[in-house]
Order: C-alpha cells, then sequence, then structure tokens
C-alpha cells in the first residue's frame, strides 16, 4: 500500500454550483475511498408543516429547488390528492405533462452545459444554455415564471395553456428538438468527449441495484426503470420507450441524458396533439386524513413525496426523497479507483442538485 | 389491474424486532432501497423503509418508543447509512450499527433533533 493523502474536494470548486465536500482518499493519483458529508444548506423545510397548511405547503415544495421547483410542486400535489382520493381532471393531468417535460428539458440542458463546461468545452456549453433559454421563454410564457411556476394545486392546475399557445409551444419545441439533435452529435462523436467520458465512473447493473442508483444512473447501467411507466399526470396516454445504456459509464449517462431530451420533445408534443378540453381544477373536499408515498420520475432520478395527514389542515408529515440523495452511494462507488483528474467529472455525472438533497 | 402508482398505499406494519429479516428477505429477493424516513407522531417514530423492484415498490413501517434502540440495516444496504444518519440527527431516532455514523454531523446544524417536536405532539 503506498502513502495516502487525503485531498479534500469541495464545498467550493469550480464544477459545483452548490456546495458538497467529499474527503478523497488518495494514492499517487488514484481515488482509494472517498468520503462524502453534505449539510451546508440544510433548511429544514419539511418541518415548515407546523406553520403552513396542507394548500400553502405546494409553495415550500416548490422551493426546494429551482431547477425541479415544477415536480417538487406537482410530487406533492399528487401525494395529497391519493390521501384524499381526488380524481384531477384530464386537461389538467395533460397540462402537467406539459410542464414535467419542459422541466426535464431545461434540467438535462443545464446539465449538459454544466458537464462541457467541466471537461473545457466552452462553446459546447454556451450553445446548451442558449437552447435552454428558449424552453424556458416557453415556461414563463405559459406560466408567468421561468423557474419557479406555481402552478399546481392540490386538485389540478391554476393556469391553462390557450390554444394559440400551444400552437406557440409546438412551433419552438420544433426548433428546441433540432437544435439538441445539432449539439447531440457532438456530445456523442467529439472524440475529446468520448475520451473524457467513456470508461470512466463504471456502475455495473448489479451494483447500481446493490446501491440504490436511480434515474439516468441507473438506465445508463442497463436497468429499464422510468416511473413515467407508473402512469402519473397523463403519461398513461403517452407512448415512450424508456431509454438506457449498458455502457455503464459517464459516456452512457450523458447518452441517456440526449435520448431522453429529444424524448421529452416527443412527448410534448404527443401531449399537445392529445389535450382534451375541460376543466382544470377540482376543490378538494375535507382535509387530508391517511398517508401516501408518492413516487415520480425527475430528470435527476426517482424522487419520494411522503404524506401523512391527521384530518386537520396541517400535515402531520412531509418528506421528500430525492434523486441526489439516493445517488450519493453510487457516486462514492464510482469515484473509488478513478483518476484524481476525473473526479469533477465524475461527480457531475450524477447531476448533483444539493438543495434537493438537503432541503 | 391495480394501478402499481396504488404501493404507495400499502404500508406494511411489522414488529422491530423483524426489521432486520425483513431487510435481509428483501435483500435476498433482489431489491433496492428506495428510502427510508422517520416521523414522530403521539409521542412514538414511525420508521418507514421502502424496496423496490422495477416498479413495484415494497414499503414497511415500525413503530419504536424513543428510548428503543432500533438497528442499523446499513451493513444489510449500504446506501442507507444516509438514511438513517438523517432520522438519527434530524429526529433523535436511537440507532445502532451506521457504517459510517457521522455522529450528528451529517447535516451540520446546530439544533439538537430539530424535527423532534417538544411534547410529543
Amino acid at each position: 500500500m503506498g502513502k495516502r493523502t487525503i485531498v479534500p474536494f469541495g464545498p467550493q470548486h469550480p464544477v459545483l454550483p452548490e456546495p458538497i465536500h467529499i474527503d478523497l482518499v488518495m494514492e499517487d493519483e488514484t481515488v482509494v475511498e472517498a468520503i462524502p458529508s453534505v449539510g451546508f444548506i440544510h433548511r429544514g423545510l419539511e418541518s415548515l408543516i407546523e406553520k403552513k397548511d396542507y394548500n400553502e405547503m405546494v409553495y415550500v415544495a416548490e422551493r426546494i429547488c429551482g431547477i425541479c421547483s415544477f415536480m417538487h410542486g406537482m410530487g406533492y400535489c399528487e401525494a395529497v390528492e391519493h390521501v384524499m382520493d381526488v380524481e384531477v381532471p384530464d386537461r389538467a393531468k395533460y397540462l402537467r405533462t406539459i410542464w414535467c417535460e419542459f422541466s426535464r428539458l431545461h434540467s438535462h440542458l443545464l446539465w449538459l452545459g454544466l458537464l462541457a463546461d467541466g471537461f473545457g468545452f466552452e462553446a459546447l456549453f454556451n450553445e446548451c444554455w442558449r437552447i435552454r433559454e428558449r424552453v424556458l421563454d416557453m415556461v414563463e410564457m405559459t406560466t408567468g415564471g421561468r423557474l419557479i411556476a406555481s402552478v399546481n394545486k392540490p386538485g389540478g392546475v391554476l393556469k391553462d395553456i390557450t390554444p394559440d399557445m400551444l400552437k406557440v409551444l409546438e412551433d419552438n419545441v420544433k426548433i428546441i428538438e433540432r437544435d439538441i439533435k445539432k449539439v447531440s452529435k457532438t456530445f456523442l462523436n467529439d472524440y475529446t468527449v468520448k475520451s473524457r467520458l467513456c470508461g470512466s465512473g463504471i456502475l455495473t447493473k448489479e451494483d447500481a441495484i446493490k446501491l440504490g442508483a436511480c434515474g439516468p444512473m441507473m438506465r445508463a447501467s442497463g436497468i429499464e426503470v422510468d416511473l413515467r411507466k407508473n402512469g402519473y399526470a397523463a403519461y398513461d396516454d403517452i407512448d415512450f420507450e424508456v431509454i438506457t445504456s449498458n455502457d455503464c459509464d459517464g459516456y452512457g449517462r450523458c447518452a441517456v441524458r440526449i435520448g431522453e431530451l429529444l424524448q421529452s420533445c416527443d412527448i410534448v408534443k404527443q401531449a399537445i396533439a392529445k389535450i382534451p378540453e375541460g376543466d382544470i381544477l377540482v376543490k378538494p373536499q375535507g382535509n387530508p386524513d391517511g398517508e401516501f408515498l408518492m413516487r415520480l420520475e425527475q430528470p435527476r432520478g426517482e424522487a419520494f413525496y411522503y404524506v401523512k395527514g391527521n384530518g386537520t389542515k396541517f400535515l402531520e408529515r412531509f418528506r421528500v426523497r430525492t434523486p441526489t440523495f439516493a445517488n450519493l452511494a453510487p457516486l462514492v462507488a464510482t469515484l473509488k479507483g478513478a483518476a484524481f483528474a476525473d473526479v469533477p467529472l465524475l461527480v457531475l455525472t450524477i447531476d448533483p442538485c444539493i438543495s434537493c438533497t438537503e432541503r | 389491474m391495480e394501478k402499481v402508482i396504488e404501493n404507495g398505499r400499502n404500508i406494511i406494519k411489522i414488529p422491530l424486532k423483524e426489521l432486520v429479516t425483513t431487510a435481509m428477505k428483501e435483500r435476498d429477493k433482489g431489491t433496492r432501497l428506495a428510502q427510508a424516513c422517520a416521523s414522530y407522531v403521539k409521542g412514538r417514530y414511525e420508521l418507514i423503509y421502502s424496496f423496490a423492484d422495477d416498479y413495484e415498490l415494497v414499503s414497511y413501517k415500525v413503530t419504536v418508543k424513543p428510548d428503543e434502540v432500533v438497528p442499523s440495516i446499513s451493513s444489510i444496504y449500504a446506501p442507507a447509512f444516509t438514511y438513517e444518519n438523517e432520522m438519527k440527527e434530524l429526529f433523535g431516532v436511537k440507532i445502532e450499527g451506521i457504517v459510517p455514523d457521522y455522529n450528528n454531523k451529517f447535516y451540520r446544524i446546530e439544533q439538537e433533533t430539530p424535527f423532534l417536536k417538544k411534547g410529543g405532539e
């Protein structure tokens, strides 16, 4: 055994928009152990159930994270709706599906940009974020907010999308799809990109299950699980295949996310074509009494929303388990044996969201 | 057929003494630990452990008194350490044998057990 040194990584690091600290135990240039620690931005948002009633808590849920905002609000609402046996109007389900996919588009494009920045490809970073601006413009046009949409409410949604707006959305999705196809060629075929991603951060299928990986991290290890197939929102009516890769490395994770970007464009187009007329909101009767564990597919993977009501307007417990929280153990595993220079990119390949993780 | 999403409603109650054997059975079935969380309800901890097999989800609830010691399942499911450190630090659940145990420094918070409601309510 060679001489071991501990190199601290984070909480401030150029590839980390949010703080996480990892102690890297090194032998020469190789990582032999990685010990993560979080807790720099824990806000205790879940405990706000003591002060906010179940209708107000949706605004707290949306503020867990700026990137996953819409889906946090929706996951919370769906959990409350299951507890209260509320049947959401079909149009609201389609609207949620459209906004979910726009969330996925802007999250994955943000990640692709950060990844490009991580390996020093500035032009590619700029191009990904340029495409993302159009996605955010569409979210702003339909909800009034670019990141925090605030359109979810237990029982449905607060805003409708007019037929004129749907036409604008459809036209813009076609442009976004065209632009994604252009950058995807660079991500998937460029020599320098492949040299940084291929073979780095191997997570086998067995390890992905053993370590509880989720989302693109899991699907890039050949596991065909995408919770949209569970049929929440309007996904039951949408035709799509789960995107996987058997590469089990950073390149596979990148390829899965690029596939999901194009898939999101297709899902939005399908939802626009199929969206029914009708109400967008029903008023739930009474207060939540009971418990439910809602799971949905965030851009970063499986998210859990546990809601326990006691018959009053204040919940007994609201708990969120975010995908990054689940992907911490797989990250530690992929870092073992990695070269020191690859650590920033490997941390990026789980698409870490620390605000979500710590809540 | 009942939609898989309805799995979220089915939470099986088990006694504390069956927690480790249940986790071992789930591991042997090839499921992954999907989540674990604690609640503090009427002077008792409610711990929920969820295991997922593709789209299927099974959840177990263990109710324990505040002074009862809960065995860690981190030797059975390695990723359990994050959930268990969280339960210990935010709620004060007495969990024994977590690997690694952050000794209440997982979230680096000043207040001790902030999610433990005072007075048991």
